[in-house]
């Protein structure tokens, strides 16, 4: 492989895994068995899913009661309804938070994450550590988020170790009767749908 | 979601194989050999053991999502009604009696 062909590398030193991924890119490129298009193509696919997505779902539910009864129902036809392209997805599940319940999900096992409703999952949900102390120790995780929950509220942690992907559904913050769907996505973040914390309470500054 | 050809319903008691092989194994280390229940059946799917090699997955599987309580799998330190919930395929399941 010659340094010369076509596209820049970065100049910093690079790991070995970044080594081992800018090798084999070169070499499928080479042998053409995928051209630079495609990977700038998957590139762009990647970012354009973001955690807006499922802001959207879950702010549409909070509004209309009917649309909510058809995303825990069939997720991927909700999806489908308003826009959003989740036919990547195998199966996919709403857990919705109640004030007695919270869920949280992980995979222990990797990092199993519903991309094309969160985007890419954030380097945390993928660390060993948020992966072992998420099963073992729930409630340590949601206060370093800044939940604190009375032993009386129920913690399901779903281990999502197989063909299903799950979607966290927060509670509707009180105080935002009468808000815009705009304004309420704003306040369903990643992380509440990841279930580690709630909504926010307000919007961000 | 495709019919469930498996051998549990929901609520029904289970305990997980204490098994280990080399492989694509989808059945986290912390709940093997624990007693948990049927909580959700998902339906069937190729299994990802042999997708993993490169082969078509077939039988399918069918998935459940199985309950533990904390006592069970972590001892204690979680609330007293806390949960954790994993899908695993009907081949790793046996029947609690």
């Amino acid at each position: 492989m010659s340094d010369d062909h076509g596209h820049d590398h970065p100049k910093h030193e690079l790991s070995y895994y970044a080594k081992r991924i800018y090798a084999m890119r070169d070499l499928l490129i080479e042998k053409g068995v995928i051209s630079e298009k495609d990977i700038q193509c998957q590139i762009e696919y990647q970012e354009a899913r973001t955690p807006a997505n499922g802001a959207r779902l879950v702010a549409k539910a909070w509004v209309d009661p009917a649309f909510k009864a058809r995303f825990i129902a069939d997720p991927k036809a909700a999806c489908q309804e308003i826009g959003i392209d989740a036919t990547a997805i195998n199966e996919f599940v709403v857990l919705e938070n109640t004030p007695q319940v919270r869920h949280m999900v992980v995979c222990t096992l990797c990092s199993c994450y519903p991309r094309p409703i969160l985007g890419r999952p954030p380097d945390w949900y993928k660390s060993f550590n948020y992966r072992q102390r998420s099963v073992s120790d729930p409630r340590g995780v949601m206060r370093e988020f800044g939940l604190e929950l009375p032993d009386e509220v129920e913690v399901r942690v779903h281990d999502s170790t197989a063909d299903i992907r799950y979607i966290v559904m927060p509670m509707r913050p009180a105080g935002t009767e009468g808000w815009s769907e705009d304004d309420l996505a704003k306040l369903v973040t990643r992380d509440s749908m990841i279930g580690v914390m709630d909504a926010l309470p307000s919007l961000p500054e | 979601m495709t019919p469930a050809s498996g051998r549990f319903n929901p609520g029904d008691r289970v305990t997980v194989k204490f098994e280990d092989r080399p492989g694509h194994l989808r059945t986290p280390w912390y709940v093997r050999g624990k007693h948990g229940w049927i909580e959700r059946v998902y339906g069937d799917f190729l299994n990802p053991e042999l997708l993993a090699f490169g082969k078509d997955g077939l039988p399918k599987k069918t998935l459940y999502l199985v309950g533990f309580d904390y006592d069970e799998v972590f001892g204690t330190g979680q609330g007293p009604k806390d949960k954790v919930l994993v899908d695993i395929y009907d081949h790793w399941l046996e029947p609690l009696a």
